[in-house]
């Protein structure tokens, strides 16, 4: 009943860290198009442990677009060519019989590859440990209510703690910046009375976390917005560069 | 009937006399964990920082354990399998968080709560848990907002509520739909602070494989380093388990990937009781399969079937597409088999009635396990534009998946595996029977009984870490006194060895068929014969069939690579290990469980009306299994003394 495709593979293969990896040669013939992308992926891998060769190795987890574990680079596209759609929520039949399909890892110096499509993001959580958070300990919080914030307040707060930490804005920047991610947990808590209070202090340190962690400088490509999966916007990005320069100016 | 009784284990099921003691405080109901808590043992501040822990998991439960622990004093070691907790996955509810605080003046309160979580759970939880998970509800938003989570508000600031499942009251909060993102981003802000202060060690990428009791108590892990593949010990006094729940076993869930019984299974083995395993909870809205490739189910809200009718068609041989069925020779099951409720039968009801339908052959689509949950007639009725405005971004996220529009054509929905009631057994205090470890989250068995209520497992994880461990282990660590341990140890030493034996012992096996055919095949056989509706013949067959399954495994595995570096086969084969046994134990304790109760249906036991028909005389226990090496698990009973609340036939009609 349902259409298929054939593809041709192109997959960057590479053992660990230290080796050098290479492009590797697969066809897959009679793809369902209902399919999504990861589970194209999980059927090359079946064939290739079938024939007795390794499979390649790629991350994912809720496979609901939640959870960013997922994310490498189809085409020259972080995510894939479908907008505002993790990989592993896209679907198959975005894409033409006979098509060939470059895949490869998300590449950024901060972001360590694992192995194959796998790199290692745990540098986002030094630039949260750097300030991504309020200051209150379990048991002091008030009464929730005794917090007013306003409707259009909240969703504005909420449009960028929607990140969903994939990483893709590094990938998909040319200098490897980690503006569009930072900036966005730096919005969420900047709009809220809660994260207001440590404003300063906080954008700051994040700011000097993303420069020693090896992210490079914003200048404004716009590819990050282009790619994010979570369409987190680069207004994140003004907002943390007005915040920044408040701090200093004091 | 007879040879089946004979191959069974009916003989074989070693019920130990001594009843299991849940310690529950003594005292009233409402004032149990207040008292409980001032009369507690404390450590002193600086005595603190002297006690390593050991949190594993950074869901809900466990994010916000560490995050707590350390803000207490402790030094706290935390591990995940994912390259950042963040990404644990309970960011993938959606629906939302219950907390009794009322706020919308309609009535609610912690009795109420308690009330509502007793009785969903249909008696088969202990009522001085739920009354203390209803007590701490309310402190559960207030460090949520104060921690910056963005919950939904109302125009004039206040934060607004939904109303969910079981409930009468609108006490569910919310942001947007993903709520569990948000929660788990505040726990998991909270925990890189105290990373920052270097008060939790953090150790993403590394599995814990085993868990090590030295003189009786829980004193250390062993885990594999996923990157590298290194064995590693660390030592504490007291491992506080968060690893989420086992609703992977079935293969097709709408679980996460990653998410695996392992850590819980390793410490089942080393002597940690199993509770109630068969209490597996069925979402009746879920995305299908859309054919043998699927890899894991999609939730699809609820709320969707306040509008949405659901049908097959009359015929099982009508193939025609849905708009060209007229509306004669459509079977509008639900509306007619419960005319009362019609379409909004609550979720063990409506699961099991569109299973039914499928099984007869009526289901769609090449898998037959499809219905259709149609906009149609509601569209007509209210217009495009106020559907779109309920129901927008669900209908977006169905399209993204199927490529299909419900503004357009229905919905083809079928139910899935959502959530683990059962888990390791623990006392009041989510502490197991092997002292020192300590069980938090989805992990363990204590609140929701035989069913969970929408928006109760957040709820409880955040309780269980924010609220309930901080105390529970500061009493256990002062009224311990422990010897310091080392990783020398001989303890140690054997499990290291264990753990690497058997992973190359997976490696070696050379077969031909590969982690996720026997993952399947496992799930299908937990699907078909311990899922929705059970049967004594179902189960016995499921007993014979998972050791098979079992046996193929350990024979014709075919799993490539090796140990040391990142394996993911290596990983799924360890883990689909543990699920094979862990399916059988299931298919046990549902066999021994002869009564019907929430989400265990055992079809010879229902009301006239196809409700689930209780035991109380027999089956107010909690089942705890003890695993005998090579042998069968012995079954061991908490009673269920219900003081304060009468048992009675659930009725929502
Ligand atoms: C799609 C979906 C929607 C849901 N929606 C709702 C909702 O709206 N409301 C609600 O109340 N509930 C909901 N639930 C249920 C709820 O999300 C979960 O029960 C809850 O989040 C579980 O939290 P946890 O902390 O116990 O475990 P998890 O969040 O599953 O975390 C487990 C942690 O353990 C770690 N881990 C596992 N094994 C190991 C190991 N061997 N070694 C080291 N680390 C390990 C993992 O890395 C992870 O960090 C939903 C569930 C699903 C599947
Ligand atoms: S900003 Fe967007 S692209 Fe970058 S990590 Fe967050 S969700 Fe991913
Ligand atoms: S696997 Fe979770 S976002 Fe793709």
């Amino acid at each position: 009943m349902s259409k298929s495709i054939n593809l041709k593979l192109q997959v960057w293969r590479q053992e660990n860290e230290e080796t050098s990896g290479d492009f590797h040669y697969y066809s897959m013939n009679e793809v369902p198009v209902d399919i999504s992308f990861l589970e194209m992926l999980d059927i090359l891998n079946e064939n290739l442990t079938k024939e007795g060769v390794e499979p390649v190795s790629f991350d994912s987890d809720c496979r609901e677009g939640i959870c960013g574990t997922c994310g490498f680079v189809i085409n020259g596209i972080a995510h894939g060519p479908q907008a505002k759609t993790t990989v592993c929520q896209l679907h198959m039949r975005h894409f033409n019989d006979g098509d060939t399909l470059v895949i490869e890892p998300f590449r950024a110096t901060p972001f360590k590859i694992v192995r194959d499509l796998v790199v290692d993001r745990g540098s986002f959580d030094k630039i949260i440990q750097a300030g991504g958070y309020v200051s209150i300990n379990t048991g002091n919080g008030p009464d929730a209510n005794s917090i007013l914030i306003g409707k259009d307040d909240a969703e504005e707060a909420f449009d960028s703690a929607a990140c969903i930490g994939c990483g893709a804005c590094v990938a998909s920047c040319p200098n490897a910046s980690a503006a569009l991610f930072t900036s966005a947990k730096i919005s969420h808590l900047l709009q809220l009375p809660q994260g207001k209070v440590e404003e300063r202090a906080r954008v700051k340190s994040m700011v000097d976390k993303m420069d020693e962690e090896g992210f490079g400088a914003c200048s404004n490509h716009g590819e990050c917005e282009a790619v994010c999966p979570k369409g987190i916007s680069i207004k994140n990005i003004a907002n943390m560069r007005r915040s920044l320069i408040k701090s200093i100016v004091k | 009937m007879s040879i089946l009784k004979a191959a069974l284990p009916e003989k074989d099921i070693v019920t130990h006399v001594t009843k299991l003691d849940g310690k529950t405080p003594g005292g009233d109901l409402h004032d149990k964990w207040s008292k409980y808590k001032s009369e507690m043992k404390l450590v002193n501040p600086a005595n603190k920082r002297k006690y390593n822990i050991l949190v594993v998991g950074t869901g809900l439960a466990g994010g916000s354990a560490s995050a707590t622990l350390a803000e207490l004093g402790y030094n706290v070691k935390t591990f995940c399998i994912q390259d950042t907790p963040r990404r644990a996955h309970s960011i993938a509810a959606q629906g939302g968080i219950n907390a009794a605080k009322n706020y919308q003046n309609d009535g609610d309160s912690v009795q109420r709560l308690f009330m509502d979580t007793i009785k969903g759970g249909d008696y088969r939880a202990r009522e001085a848990n739920v009354y203390r998970l209803a007590e701490v509800s309310t402190n559960i938003i207030d460090q949520c907002v104060a921690q910056g989570v963005p919950f939904a508000r109302d125009y004039g600031g206040l934060l607004t509520n939904r109303s969910f499942g079981g409930a009468q009251v609108s006490r569910t909060f919310y942001a947007r739909g993903q709520t569990g993102q948000q929660l788990l981003l505040g726990a998991y802000s909270s925990m890189m602070r105290q990373v920052a202060k270097k008060q939790i060690e953090l150790y993403t990428n590394k599995e814990m494989l085993d868990l090590i009791i030295i003189d009786g108590k829980a004193r250390g892990i062993v885990v594999r380093d996923l990157k590298t593949g290194k064995i590693e010990t660390h030592t504490g006094e007291a491992v506080v388990l968060c690893s989420g729940g086992y609703g992977n076993v079935f293969f097709l869930s709408t679980n996460g990937k990653n998410s695996n019984a392992t850590a819980a299974w390793r410490c089942h083995k080393k002597g940690a009781f199993m509770a109630n395993p068969c209490f597996t909870q069925i979402h009746p809205t879920c995305i299908p399969a859309s054919g043998e490739y699927q890899s894991k189910l999609t939730l699809m809200s609820e709320s969707l079937r306040n509008d949405g009718r659901v049908w097959v068609p009359k015929s099982e041989d009508d193939k025609r597409p849905s708009d060209e069925i007229p509306d004669s020779d459509r079977d509008y099951f639900l509306e007619r088999m419960y005319p009362a409720y019609g379409n909004l039968v609550p979720r063990d009801v409506g699961s099991r009635a569109i299973k039914r339908v499928c099984d007869e052959g009526r289901g769609l689509g090449a898998t037959g396990r499809a219905v259709y949950l149609d906009f149609a007639s509601a569209i007509d009725r209210l217009g495009k534009k106020n559907i779109s405005d309920k129901y927008g971004n669900l209908f977006d996220m169905y399209e993204t998946i199927t490529g299909e529009s419900p503004y357009n054509m229905p919905m083809r929905i079928y139910p899935a595996i959502h959530y683990t009631m059962g888990g390791l057994w623990v006392d009041y205090d989510c502490m197991s029977n092997i002292p020192g470890l300590f069980v938090l989250g989805e992990a363990n068995f204590s609140d929701h009984g035989a069913n969970r209520l929408g928006a109760s497992a957040l709820m409880q994880g955040l309780a269980d870490g924010y609220f309930v461990i901080p105390y529970t282990i500061g009493n256990y660590l002062a009224n311990n006194s422990m010897d310091a341990v080392s990783d020398t140890a001989e303890e140690f030493k054997e499990s290291v060895d264990e753990v690497k034996k058997k992973n190359d012992s997976l490696l070696k096996i050379n077969g031909s068929s590969t982690v996720l055919e026997l993952h399947r095949e496992l799930g299908a056989v937990m699907w078909d014969l311990v899922g929705m509706a059970r049967t004594k013949e179902s189960l016995a067959d499921a007993l014979e069939k998972i050791p098979q399954i079992k046996d193929k495994f350990w024979n014709d595995l075919n799993l490539m690579g090796g140990g040391d570096n990142l394996n993911k086969s290596l990983e799924n084969a360890a883990r689909l290990a543990d699920f094979l046994e862990l399916g059988e134990l299931m298919a046990m304790d549902a066999y021994d469980r002869e009564e019907s109760c929430g989400a265990h249906f055992r079809e010879e036991y229902q009301t006239s009306e196809g409700e689930p028909l209780r035991n109380d005389e027999k089956f107010a226990y909690v089942s705890a299994w003890e695993y005998v090496p090579n042998s069968t698990s012995i079954l061991h009973k908490e009673d269920l003394d219900y003081e304060f609340v009468e048992m009675t036939q659930r009725n929502y009609k």
